[in-house]
């Protein structure tokens, strides 16, 4: 699992990239309201802002992490945007992408290092 | 920036785990550990414990002082019964509301309620129309707490059972733990519930048995304005300000008829030729309630549209949060009078798109007022 500053979790999973939102960054969030996800089969390219979430607070972006294509979105978030607090890391996934460049995929943290970027 | 203040009750709400923010010159609890979401809806299915205290008590004291109060404001002062509390509002020449206010007849006095962005303009605008004459007294010793929720009736009643006697927007003087409170029977919440000015030194302890009851909940802002709004209610510097009129805010039920045009009393506050102007022949906008079709929220600035392409924008939403209770989004915001009517159409741009929204009646949540 890989860890950007953006806190967002990347794992790796048959060849395809899962993205979703970390626990530290839900609790942030609060109460997550409403998420908007991009259409399957979007190429996006790194840092671009791909994903709408608003909680009961404000409403934020999500980035691309990577290069690359949307090959699956999970709607059970769109549909019950509350299980963003529920299970951040797990059930509620954002995306899966299919990556053309994996080369930042070095740059991006490991548990530790995230888990000391959040203090 | 000045420092900010605090009220009687900083050290309890970190002790509660409350996150701080700065509010209107206060350092505010915006939520407790449970979160806004179920902060919320606890409030509605049992009882929440706000602390106000950072809005401005006034007393106002002395020869004719309903009179001279009339001279600021559009309500009727005169004939408020000994008891009672009204919603009101502080007008400006131009007939813009300068604040939102409650005041109550408490016998030899009247006690006004005013926000804290608003209360040292609206200090100095009482003490400008009263003195010398009567007097007027900003109360600094006393914190505010406000019980709301359909269980707030019970869990008052186990410290003075009289509560239970008071009808909506009541107002009394109670014994709570051995201290002389100042009670209304009002919020803003939409919810039946109670305020409580309470001397300062014992707001802590008030507060601390008040949140050992298990139906009571300690409740922060985020709360108190996804509550407000689904009841529809205003927020003085969101969605009415020195610009809007009482008719433009759809607040016309606020001005009692005794000072309206060939009413006894009629006039004779600031902006009545503007509100008079309105209330006969209507204002250009209106204040709407805004109901978004999809999730997504609509916030504060959100432009409006009457079509999904071209045209310029004809409103904006002034208030925007998701209903916790409603389960959906839910606005506020001023449209032309022409696209005022309950089902029409607009469509509210979130991030270069035009997404429907729907004119909706207000409040979005039923109130729960004990008449």
């Amino acid at each position: 699992m890989k860890y950007t500053e953006e806190h967002e979790w990347l794992r790796e999973e048959d060849g395809l990239i899962v993205v979703g939102i970390t626990e530290h960054a839900s609790e942030q969030l609060g109460d997550v309201v409403f998420v908007e996800l991009p259409e399957e089969g979007t190429e996006v390219t790194k840092d671009e802002d791909i994903c709408v979430i608003e909680s009961v607070k404000a409403a934020s972006d999500i980035l691309a992490p990577l290069d690359g294509e949307i090959v699956e979105v999970n709607e059970g978030i769109v549909d019950e945007p509350g299980k963003v607090n529920d299970d951040p890391m797990g059930d509620a996934w954002f995306f899966k992408m299919k990556p053309s460049d994996l080369s930042p995929m070095d740059d991006y943290m490991d548990e530790a290092a995230y888990k000391a970027f959040i203090g | 920036m000045a420092e900010l203040k605090r009220t009687p009750l900083y050290d309890l709400h970190i002790e509660l785990g409350a996150k701080m923010v700065p509010f209107a010159g206060y350092e505010m609890p915006v939520q407790y550990p449970l979160g806004v979401m179920k902060e919320h809806l606890h409030t509605r299915a049992e009882a929440g414990l706000f602390d106000v205290s950072h809005m401005g008590q006034v007393i106002l004291r002395g020869a004719g002082v309903a009179e001279r109060f009339e001279r600021l404001v559009p309500q009727d002062v005169i004939g408020l019964k000994e008891g009672r509390q009204r919603y009101g509002f502080f007008t400006n020449d131009a007939g813009g509301i300068e604040d939102d206010l409650m005041f109550a007849n408490r016998g030899d006095h009247l006690l006004v309620v005013v926000n804290a962005a608003c209360k040292e303009a609206d200090v100095a605008r009482m003490r400008a129309a009263l003195e010398p004459e009567a007097e007027v007294v900003e109360i600094t010793d006393r914190a505010l707490l406000a019980l709301q929720g359909p269980g707030a009736e019970a869990a008052l009643a186990v410290l003075a059972p009289e509560v239970a006697q008071m009808k909506f927007m009541d107002v009394a003087t109670l014994s709570l733990n051995g201290v002389d409170c100042w009670l209304s029977r009002s919020g803003y919440t939409g919810e039946d519930g109670f305020e409580i000015s309470v001397p300062a030194e014992a707001a802590v302890e008030l507060s601390q048995i008040l949140l050992s009851d298990a139906r009571v909940e300690a409740i922060g802002l985020g709360a108190r304005n996804s509550l407000r709004l689904e009841a529809g209610l205003c927020l003085y510097g969101n969605d009415i300000d020195a610009g809007t009129s009482p008719v433009d805010a759809a607040l016309s039920w606020g001005i009692q008829k005794v000072r309206r045009k060939g009413g006894a009393r009629a006039g004779g506050f600031p902006g009545e030729e503007r509100i008079f102007h309105e209330l006969e022949n209507g204002a250009a906008k209106k204040r709407v309630g805004l109901a978004p079709e999809g999730r997504a929220p609509m916030r504060e600035g959100t432009a409006l549209f009457a079509a999904e392409e071209g045209g310029a924008a004809v409103g904006h939403v002034t208030s925007g949060a998701f209903g916790p209770s409603l389960g959906a989004p839910m606005a506020m915001g001023y449209v032309p009078t022409a696209m005022s009517k309950i089902g029409t159409r607009l469509f509210g741009e979130l991030r270069g798109k035009r997404l429907p929204v729907t004119v909706a009646e207000l409040p979005f949540v039923p109130a729960g007022f004990k008449r």
